[in-house]
Parts: C-alpha cells; structure tokens; sequence
C-alpha cells in the first residue's frame, strides 16, 4: 500500500482524472475549503479574544479577593444595626493566621490628593501600600523600582507613580526618578514609575506610597481601606472569600448572617465566568468549523458520486483490461483524500490570511480587541488528520458504487 | 485451447426471464479465426462476453487453455481478463483523456509492470499497428480506424492468448474496415487465436470459420475459405 502511495503512477491518473475536468474539481474543493477557512479562522479569532482577555487579567494574581468594610444591616450583642464597619491591621493578621488557603494578604488604604509638582498639579488616588502588593497585581516598572521593607520600616516619603500621572506632572522625556512632588504639602520622592495597567481592579491607582508612610500622614492608625487576598492555586477563592468574611464578622462583632457588612469583588469568580465564556466559544468555533468541514467532505462525496457515474464506462474498460475492483476502489479513494487534503491545504493558507488580516485591523496597540490571534500546529495537524479520515470514509462510497457495477453493464453503456 | 459445453445463460426481465443462450458447444483450436453471426438477440454478444470473462454463464462447461473457468471472484476474473484476454470493442472505448501511448500501457499497468517497461512495450505495439508517430496524441484528434488500431495494440499489449473482439468494424467505413481486418488477418498469421462478433457477412468471410447463432443455439459451425482483406486495400 506504501509503494502505491509513491509510485509516480498514481499520482498520475489522478492528475489526469483532474486535469480531464478542472472546473468540476475545483467546484468540488470549494466545500471543503470553505469549512476549514471557517475553522482556521473562527479558532484564530476565539485565541485572539482570550489572548486579549489573558492581557487584561494579566497584571493581576486571578485567584484573588478583595474585601472592605460597609455598614451593617442587622443587630447584634447590643450593636444597633447600621454601624460603619472599618477594617484593621489586627484583622487582617488574624485572617491571614486563621484562614486556611491564604496565599498573600494585603491590607491597602487609598485616598484621594492633590498633587503639586512646579506648576504642575492633579488630583490623584494615593495608595498607601507593602512591597507585596507587587505579587498580587504585578507592576510593569518603567523606571527604578517598587517600594520595599526599608521604606516601611523607616516611613520613608518616596513615591512610585504611574505613567498616566508622570505624563501630567512632567515635562515630556524628563526623567521622574529622584524628582520631588508635592502630596497634601509633603514632598514625596519618586522612586519607581510603572505602566499603567489595562484594567484597573479597585479603586484608581496613580501613586503608590509606603503603608506606613500613609498612615502616619493621614492619621490612619490601625484602620485600613480594604484588603486583598490571594489564595493558594489548590483552594477555592470563593471558599477563603467566606472563611474570610465570617471569620471577620466574628472579631468585628456583627451578626453572622449579616450580608451588608463587608464587600467584596472576587476576581476568581469574574475570571471563571470570562474563562467559561472563553471555553463556550471555542466549543462553538469547533463545532460550527467541523460540522462545516463535514459538510464540504460530504459535498467532494457527492460529486465524486457523479463523477462516477459518468466515468462507468472507463471504469469498465478498466476492469476488462484487468483492473480489479480492489484497484479502482483504491484509485477513487485516492482522488477523494486528495482532493479533501488540497481543498483543506488552501484553507489553511488563506485561513492564515484571514488571521493575518484581522490582526493587522483590530491587533495593534495596547488596546486591541485581537491579541495575537492563531492557530497552534497541533490544531491544524489535528484538523488534517480530521480531513484524510473524512476524505477515506466519503471516498468509499463512490468507490464501492463503482464496482458495483458488473464490468458488462459498464461497458454497455453508450 | 476452448472449450464450451452447454452453455446456459438467461437474463431476468421484469418477472419472466428471457433464455439467451440454450446450450452452446463450441470447441476452438489455437490460431483459428473465428466470427460469430447473428441478428441482433441471438445471443452472439452475450456469448462473447461469457467468453470474456465479463459475463458469468447459468450452467454449463467453459475451459480456457486447460483452465475451467467457474465461480469466479471479481478480483479472479480481473487477472485472467488481464493475462489471456485482449479486448477490442465496436466504439473502441480509449480512454479519453490519455494518450495513445498511455492507452495502450494501461493494461501493462494492472500487470504491474515497471514504468519504462511498459512504455517501451506499448510504443513496440503501437509501432506494429504503425502508429508510433501517434503515440503522444489523445483519442480525439486520431481518425476512427486510428482509435480502432490504437485499441488493437493495447488489446495485444499484454500478449493475450485470445482476441475478442465485438463488431470490431461496427463504426468504420467500409475501406477502413478492410483495413483493420486486413491487420487482423495479420494478427491471426502470426498465429494469434482470434474470436470476434459481427453481422456483416464480407467482414465474416475474412475469417476462417463462421459461427451462426440463432436464438441462443448455434445453427451453423463451418469452415469458409479465408477471403483476404488485403485485396480490397
């Protein structure tokens, strides 16, 4: 069978057949072509959007959960309901010593100032913030660095500022590093500015300050603006998200039931949903490209049925030269694998144009809607494998119904 | 070298069934020339195609140069077709698309002989029917009697030891048949055995034995003085 797949005569009669009829076979691979048009294309786009997704979640520990205080909503041990609720560092220890799972916890505060550099000046959000923060939500640092241990340590006044903010406080290709800006009448010290994020989980991020720092200017004491936690990859965030709560609720003293007492944004969940949207899409993509391709193999079946249909009679010469039915079948398969492998190649190719295409419209810049989009070797080998299965198996049907005509009744046929 | 004992063969038509060949017996001897007449529904063509291993008899004895030909598989008969059979048919059946050349190397082809092999044995045929210059040419631009020699040499490509040939004049004028027949004739002085089918009774009297049928029996099996083609060329 290996040295009839290489033998030059085969390919040979297969040419001719071709050749014999080139509008018919081209009509015929169009099918098959279009579907894997179709599959290349729908799966290079569905990778484009979860690559473009993958980007705006990239900056950010996904299996995480952010929680803050409100008010609560009932009573409980003599407190009236619609007490404010506000979150300490000694909470935020205990959860991190109590709840089981706990990758990294961050205790944030945040607030909101003016900034003066020169004659420069903007509003913005101040984060008071532990070098950890850089593990959870990864900053992308243009210049210097992050703030680290000795600058809580010693309540340092250096700042890490962001790009957004760097563009309103400094004169184009000024270099922020050493500089001095002025927050609520301090001078702060820029030590690090970091790209901004495509998303921003949370409240605004321009500036980033020492936790310690932050307290002490704004008075703060133990009280911290909200926390974020991350979990270990093998525990359910949502599972630490309630440990988190009621253990919280516990030392706060509000009523167990109490839903209003602490917010929360889980990031785990919202990436669950985005994922499971992801997923659905590739199930479709897949699902609409092979039942397309199905219906071109089906399509190179039908015609290869017509096909021979006219050719009886040389099929019937054939078999009173000596062909037996075993070489015509195989002949005919032949052509139809062919054909299918041909009709998916070009798809392929132009498949990958069409990939090309979109990326040149809606892949460029930061922004893009299509990251990347793409189509790994393994899913174009997969599909044709896919192709020369579907290809035999159409292949026979003709194939059979060629020899099942008695070489006679073949050849009577005027 | 064949040999047909009652030979039984009837087709099914709607619910009767239509009895073609009632019992035929026909020895024939290496190097004859055989033609065997009828009107049409005599059974003639159905004989020949019994014959030829295309058509499988009801009943009855056929032996092939010693070998009883009976029970056939598909792939059985593709082989022996292809070893002891030359064909030539009425409208040639060339396979369009191919060349004179390729033609006649297809049943070498399904021999599984090697590609050079069979080229060089093809263009030594088509040179003997004195077509080599055609060699390279599609069935459609070659006269009808060209096609017909074109399909005589693929018929003896693969050195046959019986030619069948079914009306092999039936679409020629009568000049270019005198031709082919003249070939044939030549065909049968070399010694080839040679069966074929046909009406017209100059081109009968070319062989040297005809063979009458009438209503699946035969009627008339005699020897006739081979009236050569050559004269009329």
């Amino acid at each position: 069978m290996f040295k009839f797949l290489f033998d030059r005569d085969t390919w040979q009669e297969v040419f001719d057949s071709f050749s014999k009829n080139k509008l018919r076979s081209i009509l015929t691979m169009v099918g098959v072509w279009w579907g894997i048009l179709l599959l290349i294309g729908l799966l290079g786009s569905a990778r484009g959007l979860e690559n473009s997704f993958n980007r705006l979640f990239g900056s950010f520990a996904t299996n995480s959960v952010f929680v803050w205080g409100q008010s609560t909503s009932k009573p409980f041990k003599g407190f009236q309901e619609g007490r404010q609720v506000s979150l300490s560092l000694t909470d935020a220890k205990k959860v991190e010593e109590n709840v089981e799972g706990i990758e990294f916890l961050v205790p944030r505060n945040q607030n909101q100032a003016s900034v003066v550099r020169n004659f420069l000046s903007g509003n913005f959000g101040i984060n008071g913030d532990y070098p950890l923060l850089d593990q959870v939500q990864k900053k992308k640092l243009i210049h210097g660095r992050f703030i680290n241990q000795n600058d809580i340590d010693d309540n340092k006044k250096v700042v890490v500022i962001s790009e957004d903010a760097y563009k309103q406080l400094f004169e184009k290709d000024e270099m922020p590093i050493g500089e001095y800006i002025e927050i609520n009448k301090i001078n702060f010290k820029v030590i690090g500015m970091f790209e901004n994020g495509n998303v921003n989980m949370g409240p605004t991020s321009d500036m980033h300050i020492p936790f310690t720092t932050f307290q002490q200017i704004y008075n703060q004491g133990d009280q911290i603006g909200w926390m974020m936690i991350t979990g270990k990859p093998e525990y359910d965030i949502k599972q630490i998200e309630e440990d988190a709560k009621l253990l919280l609720k516990n030392l706060n003293k509000i009523h167990p039931k109490d839903k209003r007492a602490f917010g929360s944004f889980n990031l785990g969940k919202e990436f669950d949903k985005v994922t499971g949207f992801l997923i659905g899409m590739q199930f479709l993509t897949w699902f609409v490209g092979i039942a397309t391709l199905i219906a071109g193999v089906f399509a190179i079946g039908n015609i290869l049925l017509i096909t021979v249909k006219e050719r009886t009679k040389e099929i019937g010469v054939r078999r009173a030269l000596g062909a037996t039915p075993f070489e015509i079948k195989r002949q005919i398969v032949v052509e139809a694998v062919f054909l299918t492998i041909v009709a998916g190649l070009f798809g392929i190719i132009t498949g990958g144009w069409i990939l090309i295409g979109l990326d040149a419209a809606f892949g460029q810049g930061d922004d893009a809607t299509i990251v990347n989009a793409s189509v790994s070797i393994g899913v174009v080998f997969i599909a044709l494998v896919i192709l020369v299965i579907l290809g035999t198996l159409i292949g026979l049907i003709p194939a059979f119904k060629a020899t099942s005509v008695k070489p006679i009744e073949a050849l009577r046929e005027e | 070298m064949l040999k047909i004992h009652q030979l039984h063969k009837s087709y099914a038509i709607g619910d009767s069934s239509l009895h073609v060949l009632k019992g035929i017996d026909l020895n024939v001897e290496e190097g004859e020339m055989v033609a065997i007449m009828g009107s049409s529904g005599s059974g003639k063509s159905t004989l020949l195609n019994i014959i030829g291993m295309l058509d499988e008899a009801d009943s009855g004895e056929y032996i092939l140069d010693e070998l009883p030909i009976k029970n056939l598989t598909e792939k059985k008969a593709a082989v022996y077709r292809n070893k002891f059979l030359g064909f030539i048919f009425q409208s040639f059946n060339l396979i369009n698309y191919k060349t004179a050349l390729e033609n006649v190397a297809l049943p070498l082809y399904y021999q599984g002989l090697k590609r050079k092999e069979r080229q060089e044995k093809a263009l030594f045929h088509l040179g003997k029917v004195g077509l080599a210059d055609w060699a390279k040419h599609l069935p459609k631009e070659l006269s009808g009697g060209q096609k017909q020699r074109v399909a005589i040499a693929r018929a003896l490509a693969a050195n046959p030891k019986l030619l069948l040939a079914d009306e092999p004049t039936g679409a020629l004028d009568t000049k270019t048949s005198y031709d082919i027949m003249a070939f044939i004739q030549q065909l049968n002085d070399e010694g080839k055995t040679i069966l074929m089918v046909t009406h017209e009774e100059d081109i009968a009297n070319m062989c040297k034995r005809i063979v009458r049928l009438r209503d699946g029996v035969i009627m008339e099996d005699k020897k006739v003085n081979q009236v050569r083609a050559e004269q009329y060329v």
